[in-house]
């Protein structure tokens, strides 16, 4: 039986070490319950402590938003703390900046919650909710961009035009973990019983090529939302929208939001940009908008469009029709005001443009994804 | 046999005339990349030394009475292993918990010090040298005091380095590797002193 007893005393003092970090885990990470107060006492949750403060709150059904899923890898979930809860951490570091430290604000998926804590969140996050929702269709508006349809199965979303949704994407082939992902809503406020997202390819990116390759019609899938603060302004200036790509998300649920409100009084000019007749989506609803709706304006304009295609609107970059517009037909004694929807790099040099053309920067407005 | 070593003599002999680092080469990975400022080596010097103290009293009690008793030697590699990592795991959970200062400011380090050979080779020093109980906790308290020191030394070098700059192609690990061995030079200066195994 000799051979035997290295396996056995192996054994014992692994399980005896094993014990005895279970044991010390449970006796030094009872944190008993703990309070958090979000926004000065307007709403008080009594939980567990010694989960970190994202996971926390999502358990009481307050969802911050978070690209990673709280892996402390995106920096999205920033969170302004307004009680002690130590110094910064060194995975902190890299997503904050000197400002939002010296407001306290935290990465919230690090933060862990050991005592009693009080937070500030954006109002518009006890409004957010996770819907377990239903692929009910997919369809193709581009090569490489698709138009999904989301049934909330009896439940109801409440949002601005403009708000995006966070798509929760559970592991798939190499991919361990889920992955959440922004994508600004092209469904109107009114139907309150589905979500529609654009969704465009990017080449090895983890959430476009599950939805392009491995979601179907009817499957089960996760939507938290509405989050961001992207919408229309309540002034009378001037819209001038520009979107390239699935950046005509927000802008078609914004246009038809107004529209179909009546809020059709103010003028508004959208351009979209894209390279090729095959890159255009929507063109004959945003055409038809624009015959409907007077003071609507639709500028597509194709970079490099194809011989014989027929194309007889704008060509040329996006920011060069955007200039000649601003410059020569768009009313420049009136206010007006951007908004932005695309690429970072498209977002930047229309910012360029519209401040090269006294658009204030404070009156551009755009999601930064990025 | 247990060799007749005053433990006052052991405690110094392990801090200079034959230091962990600078006479036996041990633990250099996290010795050369945390060395670049003051305040990170004090911290990981400090997390050393409590590790490699808990450690190998926890490996001498276990060699002793398990090992030894029932003529497994041959696992001791494996053994202490397993009782550093739960050690330094356990260490982690309590210092989280009872002092957050300390627990950010060691951070990644404390972790790391799993995997340091010098932590593992005190534990083997141990046995092969036959000490005590009092002699290993000497011995191991000592080295880890000999290992803060010397990077503490490091560090303090570095930070007078930048403002000497070197040719580009021995800045970095390449000048850090020719100070250690300047470093040990001056270290092997002791070992006239004493001459204790």
């Amino acid at each position: 039986m000799d051979y035997l007893t290295a396996p056995i005393v192996v054994a014992i003092i692994a399980g005896v070490l094993a014990a005895a970090i279970s044991i010390v885990d449970k006796i030094v990470n009872n944190y008993g319950e703990v309070n958090i107060s979000i926004n000065k006492g307007k709403k008080i949750l009594t939980l567990n402590g010694g989960d970190t403060l994202l996971s926390s709150l999502a358990s009481k059904e307050i969802f911050i938003p978070s690209a990673c899923g709280g892996r402390g890898s995106c920096g999205a979930c920033k969170c302004q703390v307004i009680s002690d809860v130590g110094a910064y951490l060194p995975t902190e570091i890299p997503y904050l900046d000197k400002e939002e430290m010296g407001k306290n604000i935290r990465l919230s998926c690090q933060v862990k919650v050991k005592s009693d804590i009080d937070i500030l969140i954006p109002e518009d996050l006890f409004n957010v909710k996770k819907f377990n929702s239903r692929v009910i269709s997919i369809r193709d508006v581009t090569h490489d961009i698709k138009e999904l349809v989301f049934d909330l199965q009896g439940e109801e979303i409440t949002f601005q035009a403009g708000r995006y949704v966070q798509l929760v994407v559970p592991p798939y082939d190499k991919i361990k973990g889920t992955t959440q992902r922004a994508y600004s809503m092209s469904s109107k406020p009114g139907d309150k019983n589905v979500i529609e997202v654009l969704i465009r390819l990017v080449p090895g990116g983890i959430a476009t090529t599950w939805v392009h390759t491995h979601l179907k019609e009817g499957m089960e899938v996760e939507l938290i939302g509405p989050f961001g603060d992207f919408e229309r302004s309540e002034t009378d200036a001037a819209m001038v929208c520009v979107a390239g790509g699935s950046g005509m998300a927000p802008f078609k649920s914004i246009l038809y939001d107004m529209f179909e409100n009546g809020d059709i009084d103010r003028e508004v000019w959208y351009f979209f940009g894209a390279r090729t007749t095959k890159d255009v989506l929507y063109l004959k609803e945003m055409m038809d908008l624009d015959a409907k709706w007077e003071n609507f304006h639709f500028i597509p304009a194709l970079s490099e469009p194809e011989e014989g295609s027929g194309w007889t609107g704008e060509t040329g970059m996006i920011t060069d029709v955007l200039d000649n517009y601003l410059k020569t037909k768009i009313d420049t004694d009136k206010a007006r005001e951007g908004y932005l929807c695309g690429s970072p790099g498209m977002i930047a040099a229309c910012n360029k443009v519209m401040t090269a053309n006294n658009i204030p920067l404070d009156k551009i407005y755009y999601d930064n994804f990025a | 046999m247990v060799p007749d070593i005053n433990p006052v003599v052991l405690l110094f002999a392990s801090v200079f005339t034959s230091n962990i680092l600078l006479a036996n080469f041990l633990g250099m990975c996290s010795f050369i990349s945390i060395s670049k400022d003051m305040k990170s080596a004090n911290g990981l010097g400090l997390a050393v030394t409590v590790v490699l103290t808990l450690t190998a009293m926890l490996n001498w009690v276990i060699l002793q009475y398990v090992l030894i008793p029932l003529d497994l030697l041959y696992l001791r590699y494996i053994i202490f292993i397993i009782v550093i990592a739960a050690t330094v795991q356990i260490l982690e959970m309590v210092i989280d918990r009872v002092s957050p200062a300390l627990y950010i400011s060691l951070g990644i380090f404390l972790p790391l010090i799993t995997v340091n050979c010098a932590i593992l080779g005190v534990a083997l020093f141990m046995q092969i040298r036959n000490y005590s109980f009092i002699q290993t906790v000497v011995f191991a308290f000592g080295s880890g005091l000999g290992w803060w020191l010397a990077i503490m030394a490091l560090a303090a070098i570095q930070k007078k380095l930048v403002k000497a700059p070197v040719p580009a192609g021995l800045s970095g690990p390449g000048i850090t590797l020719i100070t250690i061995g300047f470093m040990a030079m001056a270290f092997i200066g002791f070992s006239g002193m004493l001459n204790v195994q």
